[in-house]
């Protein structure tokens, strides 16, 4: 490597930036293709039902409707999940939440696809309606689903990592606080769309609005049961993700089996009302944390309990059940711990991974009981963390490997700029600041489908005319992953980024990457990337030093050109290098690949949580709230994040603001609420508001000032050391601004989102001598299972449970489970 | 269906076609002329995400009736760049990071062409006005704020005006 970046490092513009400014970008609505059908879905309208009987007859015989689908066409489930593959692309027996698709209409014309839905007569038998985890513990029959733990819990989990009652007993003092987290939602801006056509081959291809096209390719081979190697998938650039494009989708499935039936392009593009259904956002999470401290600040153990309403359908939530235990140790020392974690179905729209993935929840219970810590023992809260941060390079208490980490270095910049020590406690009534820091993974360490193979795979293509060609299955969802592959095959091969064409997220022509989610793309892609880029150089310089007689260890690529670092002025353009080595080994590609290490956990929900590297942020909130009213206002955030190495600071400064702003709106206002409709209607449980208008999100006005630094130490687990910052940027900031609430005005919210009302009830409450606190009251008796008990590292563990079924035993489950998963 | 004649000039070209009556500005720029540049977020007037000029302002084409706009003046994000050379508002979204995923950038793009037509040096909170019906979900609004600024900064006077 050059110890001297040209492109890393410098704020540029992207490269698909141009094509973003122009209208220029084709997203999956953008296609329009010769002979398209469009494609219409009739859904639910009941929360909770048998299907009796779908009658199409007549929409059949609409003029311009060209075919009609319901469930008895797609026999086979999926989902992203092997252990949830509990989905079909039209419901067959049973509907499980208003908004769940009956029938699809294929018509000319939307139009003309809307007037036809319209005919279909679904005549259903209602079954109760589990609208809450308390329904849903509380009554086993009938079950949304025939899989899960038992009755309607679909996942209930339970891991020990030493004697945590043991440590809570012998602490100093004993926190025990109960915390909720509201579900919320993406809510990106272009409605998911996907285009189907059999191509000249007879071949399917879909074009889609996805992050995960290789997990869309999988499900569409298992649905429709085709040869993989038969269907194309192409994500488009997607206008907007967050996680809600992350999962295969009904409609993408409808509008390939309709293709190919019908041998025409068809189209579907969901309306507003629709996305609201897909979701896949965040989890409502009830969860309890109770916490051993000792008198000078330390945690001697914490037991956590969560409890999340899932939805109908399973998605991600396995790994997001996990996800709400797995990352607290990651960020603090705790020597002992216990998560127990409970997932219920319920008959609401799935939910699944959004920004952060099951750890904002937790993390907000986590931070808020840390300020109230701090302040029984009358502790600044940042002297507090800063007497905490987990070690690095270590090994956590439930194995996770942890490599860099740069906290302590933010808490203390955060501090610093907000002029934190003349503010905390300091401010006049009404006006407060709160200090929140949290952690994230760099991509997971281990891939949905369990194998030996690579994450992501990066394939480059070197021609006589001096331009780079580089293939690769990462999806860019506006985050930016084709400007970070290609400043990487920029930087290594000494040329311009705008010299590089990057082909990606399509299953015909570029190598698997698993996708855009859990921040892995940057890490996992960019190492490939490295690696294809210097075996590339490699063939560059053999070719080059035989040519000028020189050791090709004196070579520099740089400014487009390969010369002689001695003697800059001998030396080979780019183009001379690249023909001079084609002449001299043929024609010139190069690939590389990535494969996160080994994990150390060893024992059943281990899977969860290991990473390359963590990411590490801390947050100053300041926050302005009228006592009259409880209305609140934030001026300002101050955020640090342990960045690695920003490849691209203009974007780096995009995602961690991006962040701040998308966890303003879940801290303050954002809701995928429910309710019911009168009785005089159908008393169904539908969606509170699926609309923009009054689903709020913020605005342009309501932007805080926002003082962003990128604390800069290269993680030799990232490519130029970078680590990731699409998500952990988000995490801290609803915590904080529970903590600046109480600094403001002196009550502890402890529910998200958090409500000029709340604030007021919690401001009515003290003043009438209650407790000064607005949010859950307990934690439901939950009987959990036997935990898994695994001894810390310093205990003598070494990463198994030891009351864990033998693996052996274990792997042929797996095996039964994988073998339905279909491609492989 | 009925047809309805919509003639009118769109990024300075005339343009006349029969489209369906009950077709909007957005549905007419995307389905019949192909102007896709143009994104929707939700039909429904609710983010600004189909925001065009029509006779120099911004309005939300998803709720303007294509029979509304004969013999009007309609520019869309195509019609921004001229003589080969992108807008300074491009230049400096491009540049700055404004536009992430893209899918507001259009509707921004033009909201912001009349914001400096009108006002050639705004202040960030006349910014912040003008844009606050236009939804971002991906950067938070400040650094396409600082876009605009900097191609205010960047614009002479004239440019302005035309």
């Amino acid at each position: 490597m050059t110890s001297r970046m040209r492109v890393i490092g410098h704020p540029r513009r992207r490269v698909d930036g141009r094509a973003k400014v122009t209208g220029q970008t084709r997203f999956a609505d953008d296609i329009v293709l010769p002979r398209m059908l469009h494609c219409r879905l009739l859904r639910s309208t009941q929360p909770h039902a048998r299907i009796v009987r779908v009658n199409t007859a007549e929409a059949a015989r609409v003029e311009g409707v060209h075919l009609v689908l319901t469930g008895e066409s797609f026999p086979i489930p999926y989902g992203i999940l092997p252990v949830s593959h509990d989905e079909h692309a039209l419901c067959r027996d049973k509907v499980r939440f208003v908004g769940d698709p009956v029938a699809a209409v294929i018509a000319r014309d939307e139009v003309t696809a809307e007037q036809a839905i319209r005919l279909i007569d679904v005549e259903y038998e209602p079954l109760r309606t589990f609208a809450s985890p308390a329904d849903s513990l509380a009554y086993p029959e009938p079950r949304i689903h025939d899989y899960g733990d038992h009755g309607n819990v679909h996942k209930i989990v339970s891991l020990q990592f030493g004697d945590v009652d043991q440590a809570i007993a012998d602490a100093d003092h004993v926190f025990d606080d109960v915390f909720f987290f509201e579900g919320n939602t993406h809510l990106p801006l272009e409605q998911h769309a996907a285009v189907a056509l059999k191509d000249g081959d007879g071949k399917l291809v879909v074009y889609s609005s996805t992050q995960t096209p290789h997990y869309v390719h999988r499900a569409l081979a298992k649905a429709l049961a085709m040869p993989a190697a038969h269907i194309r998938v192409i994500a488009t650039p997607n206008g907007g993700g967050f996680g809600g494009k992350s999962d295969p989708f009904n409609h993408e499935i409808v509008v390939a089996k309709a293709a190919l039936l019908l041998d025409r392009p068809v189209k579907i593009c969901l309306n507003r009302e629709e996305v609201f259904y897909c979701h896949r956002g965040r989890h409502p999470v009830l969860m309890r944390f109770r916490t051993g401290v000792t008198n000078d600040g330390r945690i001697t153990g914490l037991d956590l309990q969560t409890l999340l309403d899932g939805g109908a359908y399973g998605s991600y939530g396995v790994a997001s059940t996990f996800y709400t235990g797995a990352l607290q140790t990651v960020t603090y020392d705790i020597p002992r711990y216990r998560f127990r974690g409970c997932r219920v179905f319920t008959n609401k729209p799935p939910c699944g991974p959004k920004r952060g993935h099951g750890t904002p929840q937790s993390r907000f219970g986590q931070e808020v009981q840390l300020d109230k810590i701090a302040e029984r023992l009358g502790v600044d809260p940042a002297e507090l963390r800063l007497g905490i941060v987990a070690p690095p390079d270590s090994l956590t208490a439930n194995y996770m490997r942890v490599g860099t980490i740069g906290l302590a270095e933010c808490i203390r910049r955060v501090v610093e700029r907000s002029n934190w020590r003349e503010k905390f406690r300091k401010l006049p009534l009404g006006r407060g600041v709160g200090l929140a820091c949290s952690s994230y993974l760099s991509g997971a360490g281990l891939p949905i489908n369990w194998n030996d193979l690579p994450h992501t795979g990066v394939q480059l293509k070197l021609d006589r005319s001096g331009g780079v060609t580089v293939f690769c299955g990462a999806t860019e969802i506006g985050q930016g992953s084709d400007d970070v592959l290609v400043a990487t095959i920029a930087e290594v091969l000494g040329i311009d980024p705008f010299d590089v064409r990057a082909v990606t997220g399509d299953t015909d022509l570029t190598p698997v990457d698993l996708g855009s989610y859990s921040s892995r793309v940057t890490l996992m892609m960019g190492n490939a990337a490295i690696q294809a880029a210097e075996r590339a150089r490699e063939m560059l310089a053999a070719a080059v030093s035989a040519r000028l007689g020189m050791p090709s260890d004196r070579l520099v690529f740089a400014d487009r050109r390969v010369f002689d670092s001695g003697n800059p002025s001998t030396g080979v353009t780019f183009q001379e290098a690249v023909c001079i080595a084609e002449a001299r080994f043929g024609t010139l590609g190069t690939t590389g690949s990535y494969t996160p290490p080994k994990s150390a956990a060893r024992f059943k929900g281990g899977g969860v949580g290991p990473s390359p590297t963590y990411s590490y942020t801390a947050a100053v909130v300041e926050v302005d709230v009228d006592p009259e009213t409880g209305w609140i206002t934030v001026p300002r955030v101050w955020i640090a994040h342990d960045i690695g190495r920003a490849l691209n600071p203009t974007l780096a400064r995009g995602q961690v603001e991006g962040s701040v702003y998308m966890a303003l709106g879940e801290a303050l206002m954002e809701e995928q609420a429910f309710r019911r409709l009168p009785a005089r209607l159908s008393h169904a449980l539908v969606h509170k508001f699926p609309s923009m208008l009054e689903y709020k999100s913020p605005t342009s006005l309501d932007m805080p000032e926002i003082v962003t630094d990128l604390i800069e130490h290269p993680d030799p687990a990232g490519p130029f050391g970078a680590k990731e910052v699409g998500q952990g940027p988000l995490l801290p900031i609803m915590p904080a601004m529970a903590n600046a609430v109480y600094d403001a005005v002196g009550v502890r919210i402890d529910q998200i989102p958090i409500t000029p009302e709340k604030i007021l009830r919690a401001l009515q409450a003290k003043a009438s001598g209650k407790p000064a606190r607005l949010g859950p009251a307990d934690f439901p008796d939950i009987e959990w299972p036997e935990a898994l008990l695994v001894a810390p590292p310093w205990e003598g563990g070494d990463g198994r449970a030891s009351n864990e079924p033998t693996r052996r035993s274990r792997r042929k489950a797996e095996a039964g489970i994988e073998a339905t998963a279909g491609v492989r | 269906m009925m047809k309805v004649r919509f003639a009118c000039t769109v990024n300075d070209e005339p343009v006349e076609v029969l489209v369906d009556g009950y077709k909007t500005l957005l549905e007419v720029l995307r389905e019949d002329l192909q102007l896709t540049g143009t994104k929707h977020g939700c039909e429904l007037g609710e983010c600004g995400t189909c925001a065009v000029l029509l006779d120099g302002q911004p309005v939300l084409s998803c709720l303007v009736l294509a029979a509304e706009c004969d013999a009007r003046h309609i520019i869309t994000v195509e019609g921004l760049a001229a003589d080969g050379r992108l807008h300074p508002l491009q230049e400096c979204f491009a540049d700055l990071g404004a536009a992430q995923c893209g899918y507001c950038t259009p509707g921004i793009l033009v909201t912001a062409k009349a914001l400096l037509e009108q006002e050639p040096h705004p202040s960030r909170e006349r910014i912040c006005e003008a844009l606050s019906g236009n939804l971002c979900r991906c950067t938070g609004y400040l650094q396409i704020v600082e876009a605009v600024e900097a191609a205010a900064r960047l614009m002479p006077s004239e440019t302005k005006a035309g």
